[in-house]
């Protein structure tokens, strides 16, 4: 289609000879280099300054696959998913009060979001870690009747608990901001065409609008959870045995201080690089129908390269005509 | 004579103080397609809006198939129906809009067989295979997979009538259906129209396309700042309008 086809008559005084290429001489920029060379120079500088510190390097190797800090790594992982899977669940809930027609259902919503928002999650594990000081006893019963069944606070609320509680509710008040945004960005049209149709408001959210919120809703989300795997730190003063308090409780005994913070920051870093290639396919997902064709994944590109490898003719030779020599630019979907 | 499929009584509509519908009267018969033509703001999108209470009518009275819409008459006042008996209404008269408005996270027949599965509880394998051929009717039978970002404008709103026909409509209503469409892609959807009307479809269709009102309409309705200012037989009304309101509109857009 961009070709040149004969078919139009040329003007008069035009020519459809294509003149020679542009070869001009490049403009330099030695701003560049000297910009370049310099950051270089403050990088050396302290890695430098690090190396020739008396850090132990083989301290953190020493410890970096310690059965201690694999196993808290694996309660830093769960804890994430779980505070993840509150914030988002009671999130999707708060966001749609929110944009309820029921006007006590919004101002809930809103009262909840405010307070949650507003208080530090450190000062919120605190509390929900020293809830049994001021209710010592918690029961649910009937009321006006005496049936109720009835539990120690302190039996109940485990560190663990203490940690999801405090986490997971603070991230449903962002997760709910996040999903409010994304139903609004939905076409009201959409809303309209579903009505329209004959759909009912709970059918309307979940088949139409949620799926092409979810575009908008997956990206801060993914930030989310890589925020919520370092904030994870902070149960450590409910005492949870993850990453933070265990690479503590070792120093507390050994004093390699930051050598036990460096085994501890490797193991984030690498859960959250983990976590980034999954927001990707997650990503790639959602955008169906809104992209034409979806970017390829890194394991199509390979494929890709591979197989345009061989099925491209030389350089030089002519292609069959007729035939198609590269693959299509619309990839079959993945699995996911 | 047979219950009109649409019947409206001095129906008003207001936002807030702006008054977009000021008394509009209207029948259309079982079988009737009737275009309504008028400048923008005139209020005939809104009363097509009205027709499947997508908005609420504040004064008069509005039937479909002789049923109030949106209410029960009962002990001399009027009820509002609750949302399930709105959308079952609802599901019984098909609407095309002119942004096309199709789902874009499915294909062309998820798009198509999503309602009757999901409101009427369709079995799958029946929704499809009518899906399939409501595609095929409207020349997508090709296109079954395709997402509608990779469709053309005149294909999407294809599809989209194709969408509402799944519902087995009684009526259609059409809401500038081929305004936001290149010229060269009209003809194609004004075709699959066509084809509906001659089938017997009762069609509203607010428009700007002369020739398919004059062709295909049984009557024309010319609507202006909220009333009906003429109304007849469309080789009447465009060929010899009587009101010089509408005259002058005619002559704009002929």
């Amino acid at each position: 289609m961009t070709e040149f086809s004969a078919d139009p008559p040329v003007p008069p005084g035009s020519t459809r000879v294509r003149p020679e290429a542009i070869r001009a001489v490049p403009l330099r920029h030695p701003w560049r280099w000297v910009s370049a060379v310099l950051v270089l120079i403050v990088l050396g500088a302290v890695v430098d300054t690090f190396a020739t510190s008396s850090l132990h390097w083989s301290v953190v190797g020493q410890y970096i696959f310690d059965a201690r800090i694999l196993q808290a790594a694996v309660v830093t992982l769960y804890l994430t998913a779980i505070a993840m899977v509150v914030g988002v669940g009671l999130g999707i809930l708060l966001a749609v009060m929110r944009l309820s027609p029921n006007r006590v259902m919004a101002w809930v919503s809103w009262l909840y979001i405010w307070f949650f928002r507003g208080t530090p999650v450190l000062v919120q594990i605190f509390f929900w870690w020293n809830i049994n000081t001021i209710l010592p006893y918690l029961s649910i019963g009937i009321p006006f009747t005496h049936v109720m069944v009835q539990a120690s606070t302190n039996t109940l609320i485990t560190p663990l608990l203490a940690a999801i509680l405090g986490l997971g509710l603070n991230e449903a008040a962002y997760m709910a901001e996040i999903v409010r945004a994304g139903i609004i960005s939905v076409d009201q049209g959409q809303t309209e065409a579903a009505h329209a149709l004959g759909m009912r408001r709970s059918l309307v959210m979940r088949r139409i609008v949620l799926p092409q919120a979810m575009r908008v809703i997956v990206p801060p989300t993914g930030n989310e959870t890589i925020s919520m795997l370092k904030t994870t730190s902070l149960a450590s003063i409910a005492t949870v045995h993850e990453l933070f308090f265990v690479q503590q409780d070792i120093s507390n005994f050994n004093y390699r201080i930051i050598e036990l913070v460096i085994v501890a920051s490797v193991w984030y870093l690498a859960m959250s690089s983990v976590l980034t290639v999954f927001q990707y396919y997650i990503e790639r997902h959602f955008a169906r129908g809104s992209v034409r064709g979806l970017p390829p994944t890194p394991i199509q590109r390979l494929r890709r390269m591979l197989f345009q490898f061989h099925a491209a003719p030389p350089f030089g030779s002519a292609a069959e005509p007729g035939v198609e020599p590269w693959l299509p630019p619309t990839m079959p979907h993945s699995g996911m | 004579m047979a219950t009109p499929m649409v019947r409206a009584e001095a129906v008003h509509k207001n936002f807030g103080r702006n008054e977009v519908l000021r008394g509009i009267d209207i029948e259309v018969a079982p079988r009737e397609v009737m275009c309504i033509i008028g400048p923008s703001g005139s209020g005939k999108s809104t009363f097509l809006r009205c027709i499947n209470h997508l908005e609420k009518i504040d004064a008069g009275r509005l039937w479909v198939d002789g049923e109030l819409v949106g209410y029960r008459e009962h002990g001399g006042r009027l009820h509002e129906l609750p949302d399930r008996e709105v959308c079952h209404k609802r599901s019984e008269i098909g609407m095309v809009f002119q942004g096309f408005n199709l789902f874009p996270h499915m294909t062309a027949l998820e798009n198509v067989i999503e309602a009757p599965i999901k409101v009427k509880k369709e079995a799958a394998a029946v929704a499809t295979e009518r899906g399939r051929a409501l595609l095929d009717r409207v020349g997508l039978g090709d296109r079954l997979d395709a997402h509608p970002r990779q469709l053309s404008g005149g294909q999407q709103q294809r599809v989209a009538i194709a969408r509402a026909l799944a519902m087995q409509p009684k009526l259609m209503l059409f809401d500038e259906p081929t305004s936001a469409l290149d010229p060269e892609l009209v003809g194609d959807v004004l075709n699959v129209m066509r084809d509906l009307a001659h089938e017997g479809m009762t069609m509203i269709v607010v428009t700007h396309e002369m020739g398919f009102a004059r062709e295909v309409g049984d009557s024309l309705v010319f609507m202006d700042s909220g009333v009906i200012v003429e109304a007849g037989n469309p080789r009447d009304v465009i060929g010899n309008p009587q009101e010089q309101r509408t005259k002058d509109f005619l002559s704009k857009v002929l």
